[in-house]
């Protein structure tokens, strides 16, 4: 066994895992909140890299280093997502909050093809080259056979992303609000939790996050185009049921699990079936443990 | 005033909101920047004064729920009641006939394959209505049932040299058989759940129509499918296109036959009755699984057979035909048009085919008015453009009150 | 006589917490028994059991038909326990909101019916006669419970006493030989608890129907019981006649400071 070239796949596997993951993160949280799957939420990481797209040619045009272009292109992409998310919740979902199930999930899957319409319509249907913002790192140089330095931030990145994440939820004010809704929204109002601004909340976080996946992965992969977001999208869900939906941990065990099995089933087994991994997955986890890895099933009332 | 500011407020933020991608357009190779300001304009007064409509509906929705939990009767939509009324509805059915029979004599052969297309839809639209309208499982993955089909038609020609009508069966038993292959295992799955399994069993079939290229030419596809025979009769270029217009009528005739008798029958019931509540539903001694797999596999058939009419009209398949955004359009025109009904499903078909054909200026918009469409529907009228009539029984002594 | 419901030591764990522990009960033939006991001892865990929504986790549950052999119903798939005989109502209307009423009992008799797909596509003599024969059917039923000027309503739009009643007349169209019913005076004022005493009496002397059921409505249990089973965290601690359970120390201990009003 080449172990070298199994520790690039591992590597690669974590670099994609890791994106994964911070998109399932919008899934899972928006899940647990309101029991809702956001199709949306693909687009928005989408949207995150065409603002980002967008706002480092402008800085590169005006001649800035590329460090702090890569700076200011995330936080635009952060900010501009996290409105998305915030009016997307506003528009389709909270007047359906009574409804019956199916109604938000048709009205997310309308919302999800109106943004990359959107987006194709008012930019472009081709691709469009990314700028890699992420510089090479010298002492990076030996182990480049390895890993590069974008997969490095990357992994880095998501791990920061994640304590970050944690510890919000844990221990402030917002994130026991949080658990507080997902657990009970009934109760949870009546001791004086907003509910409405809990769930804006967890829209603006997890489509932020999205948009730091966008991001990373655009400079990583370096084109975009407005379809990015269905298939990111898709296997973003893929890895939060994986984990357990509406569970934080599981939702990043679940991208990682995706990444490598996908890096490793490409590496080994055939390179065309990249796509049909994933969703195989998707089936049989669905139909052998459909709570996830990590997820507690649960007994419908009666 | 307060309305104005809320909306000015609502226009400000629509027009941050779409700053970066509608009016800056970076052109990444010549590093040059186009800004497009007027778009802005565009959207701040558009928002403005959508803003308003918005919350105009959204009060009248509210006080319409109010209505209905006082016990008032809400006066029916125009639409409805045009549907209600027989008087109204058979002549209008009678017109409608003498002009789809003799549409071929008076528009050129260009408009028959519209309306050709229009049919397909039509039909794609009441097999997917069986599945989600009657029995409320939500399949986001109906394009593979047609893609099943058209490949069918293709393989068996290019094999062994089957004809169109021998096909037909066949491929309706396929689509049959595929259905059962992807109910079996969502059986157990909740709706969303069920949802995401189905957009991804539609996905997985055309990546492997794309990557197995022994089986299926990959990616290009087989070409040079014949059409459709009469009695062994080929017809010319033209003449063809109108035949298939027929074939396309019968077929959809066919269709609204059976599902029709389908749905007022004890499994259509028993459909409605999984989609309305499950557990309850299993309480009264239906067998869901029985109940899950029949919907599937009936709806499924549908999109076979129109596969096939698919091949046999562009003489041509490929796995770019059978994306998501067709089981998106499928989807969103029984949505618009009325979940689990049968009229509803053929006019939000004529709606979204027809009218952006018509009006090649909206063409561009298609799919971004559909996925508009969606959202507004559900928030303000979930039913559709036309709502599931239930059928009403008269016995002799309600009639004596 | 051997009984028409028969629970032999019955478990049902969730997990580590036992809902049922343990528990024996007998329905007869025309006897209506009364399930109480305090909120979450169990008594609609018991009921989920015995119509095959939870497989229990130990016990037995054996039916008796008049003339069939006795059997086992543990673990059967729901549909084929209201097959078998038993019919059950919930605590919180489940009836099929967007049918009509009439449509509502025709589902009951799904299970009494065997039109597949070729009957209704081609709509045959057989399958004509079968669709006569269930709307007749099921309009019987419903004049008899006197909800026919109701006939062609969407459920949704009913008075709240009226659901609770038609899915009553829903589990009746199944044809069983025991209705389980779980707290069907919930939510109903004076007036409407009376008559729905007199409707079970009604569908227990006419129809022959036993009837097991959950209720918080003390005076409506004493009422319409022959047999009273107390249960209490999964247990049953007592059993007997209203008389005998009113004076038993067990239960008012069981109870006190937990008077149900409902």
């Amino acid at each position: 066994m080449d172990w070298l070239y199994f520790l690039e796949l591992f590597l690669s596997g974590l670099t994609k895992g890791s994106i994964y993951a911070l998109i399932a993160l919008g899934y899972t949280m928006v899940y647990g909140i309101i029991q809702l799957i956001n199709f949306a939420h693909g687009e928005v990481y989408m949207i995150g890299a065409f603002t980002g797209l967008i706002v480092a040619s402008i800085l590169t045009l005006l001649g800035l280093n590329t460090l702090s272009i890569l700076l200011l292109a995330s936080m635009a992409a952060i900010i501009y997502s996290a409105a998305y998310g915030f009016t997307i919740e506003k528009i389709a979902y909270k007047p359906l909050r009574q409804a019956p199930r199916l109604s938000p999930l048709i009205s997310a899957i309308g919302m999800s093809i109106f943004l990359q319409n959107y987006v194709m319509i008012a930019q472009t249907s081709d691709f469009m080259p990314f700028p890699s913002l992420i510089p090479d790192f010298e002492f990076m140089e030996p182990y480049a056979h390895i890993i590069g330095s974008p997969e490095l931030v990357i992994i880095l990145t998501t791990m920061v992303v994640m304590i970050f994440l944690t510890v919000l939820i844990k221990f402030t004010r917002i994130g026991k609000a949080m658990r507080a809704t997902a657990q009970d929204k009934g109760m949870a109002m009546l001791v004086g939790v907003n509910i409405d601004r809990v769930i804006s909340m967890t829209f603006i976080i997890g489509t932020a996050l999205a948009a730091v996946g966008g991001i990373l992965t655009a400079c990583h992969v370096g084109q975009i185009n407005f379809y990015i977001g269905f298939l990111a999208g898709l296997k973003a869900f893929t890895a939060a049921v994986l984990g357990g939906i509406g569970s934080i941990p599981g939702a990043v065990l679940g991208g990682l699990v995706l990444g490598l099995t996908e890096s490793f089933g490409t590496g080994y087994i055939s390179s065309d079936y990249e796509d049909v991994f994933a969703f195989t997955l998707l089936i049989l986890i669905l139909i052998f443990r459909p709570a996830g890895i990590l997820g507690r099933s649960t007994t419908q009332k009666v | 005033m307060r309305e104005i500011i809320k909306s000015f407020t609502v226009s400000i933020w629509f027009m941050f909101l779409t700053f970066p991608i509608m009016v800056i357009k970076v052109n990444t190779i010549e590093k040059t920047i186009e800004w497009r300001w007027e778009r802005l304009i565009f959207v701040g007064i558009g928002s403005f004064f959508l803003s308003f409509l918005w919350r105009y509906l959204i009060t009248r929705k509210e006080s319409g729920i109010k209505k209905a939990e006082a016990g008032e009767e809400i006066k029916q939509p125009l639409s409805q009641r045009f549907f209600e009324d027989r008087r109204l509805f058979f002549p209008a059915l009678g017109g409608v006939i003498i002009l789809t029979v003799t549409f071929p004599l008076f528009f050129s052969s260009y408009q028959t394959n519209i309306m050709t297309n229009a049919l397909m839809y039509v039909m794609l639209g009441l097999g997917l209505n069986i599945v989600v309208g009657l029995a409320g499982l939500l399949d986001l993955g109906y394009v593979a049932f047609y893609a099943v089909g058209a490949y069918c038609y293709a393989l068996l020609n290019y094999h062994f040299g089957i004809g169109f009508w021998a096909v037909l069966p066949i491929a309706a038993a396929m689509g049959a058989l595929f259905g059962i292959l992807l109910g079996f295992p969502v059986l157990r799955l909740r709706g969303d759940y069920l949802a995401i399994v189905t957009l991804g069993f539609g996905e997985m079939i055309r990546l492997i129509l794309e990557n197995w290229n022994k089986f299926s030419f990959g990616p290009s596809g087989i070409a040079n499918i014949p059409r459709p025979t009469f009695f062994g009769y080929q017809f010319s270029f033209d003449h063809s296109f109108i035949y298939i217009y027929y074939l396309m009528i019968s077929l959809t005739i066919l269709t609204i036959f059976v599902v029709n008798r389908l749905q007022n029958s004890r499994i259509g019931r028993a459909w409605i009755a999984l989609r309305e509540d499950e557990i309850a539903c299993q309480a009264m001694g239906i067998d869901i699984r029985k109940t899950k797999l029949t919907a599937f596999a009936l709806g499924a058939t549908w999109a076979g057979m129109v596969g096939v009419v698919f091949a046999a009209k562009t003489t041509f398949v490929n796995p770019a035909s059978f994306t998501f955004m067709e089981s998106a359009i499928i989807l969103s025109l029984i949505v618009l048009g009325g979940m689990g009904s049968i009229i509803g499903v053929i006019l939000g078909a004529f709606i979204f085919i027809l009218l952006p054909e018509y009006l090649r200026a909206i063409e561009e918009y298609r799919m971004l008015v559909f996925g508009a469409a969606m959202v507004v529907m559900m928030v303000f009228r979930p039913q559709g453009l036309i709502s599931n009539i239930r059928r009403t029984y008269e016995f002799r002594s309600s009639k004596k009150q | 006589m051997e009984p028409l419901l028969e629970v032999k030591n019955l478990l049902m764990a969730f997990g580590g917490l036992l809902a049922i522990d343990g528990l024996d009960l007998t329905v007869n033939e025309n006897e209506i028994v009364a399930l109480i006991g305090p909120n979450g001892a169990g008594k609609t865990t018991l009921f989920n059991c015995i119509t095959g929504i939870h497989k229990p986790t130990g016990g037995d549950i054996f039916i008796n038909i008049s003339n069939k052999k006795h059997y086992r119903i543990n673990g059967l798939k729901p549909h084929k326990i209201t097959e078998s005989g038993m019919a059950r109502t919930f605590q919180n209307i489940r009836l099929f909101p967007n049918m009509t009423v009439l449509e509502n009992v025709m589902i009951g008799r799904h299970c009494r019916s065997h039109a597949g797909v070729a009957g209704a596509v081609l709509r045959n003599g057989k399958t004509r006669k079968e669709e006569k024969n269930i709307v007749e059917y099921c309009y019987n039923l419903l004049e008899k419970i006197e909800l026919d000027p109701f006939v062609n309503e969407q459920a949704k739009n009913l008075p709240y006493g009226v659901q609770r009643r038609l899915e009553i007349v829903r589990a009746m169209a199944t044809d069983p030989f025991l209705l389980l019913l779980d707290e069907p005076a919930a939510g109903m004022n004076n007036q409407e608890t009376k008559e729905l005493d007199a409707l079970i009496n009604k569908i227990r002397d006419e129809e022959n129907i036993a009837i097991l059921l959950i209720e918080h409505d003390m005076k409506l249990v004493m009422s319409l019981a022959e047999k009273i089973v107390v249960m209490d965290y999964g247990k049953k601690i007592a059993q007997g006649t209203p008389e005998e359970i009113k004076s038993n120390p067990v239960v008012i201990k069981a109870y006190l400071g937990e008077e149900d009003d409902t």
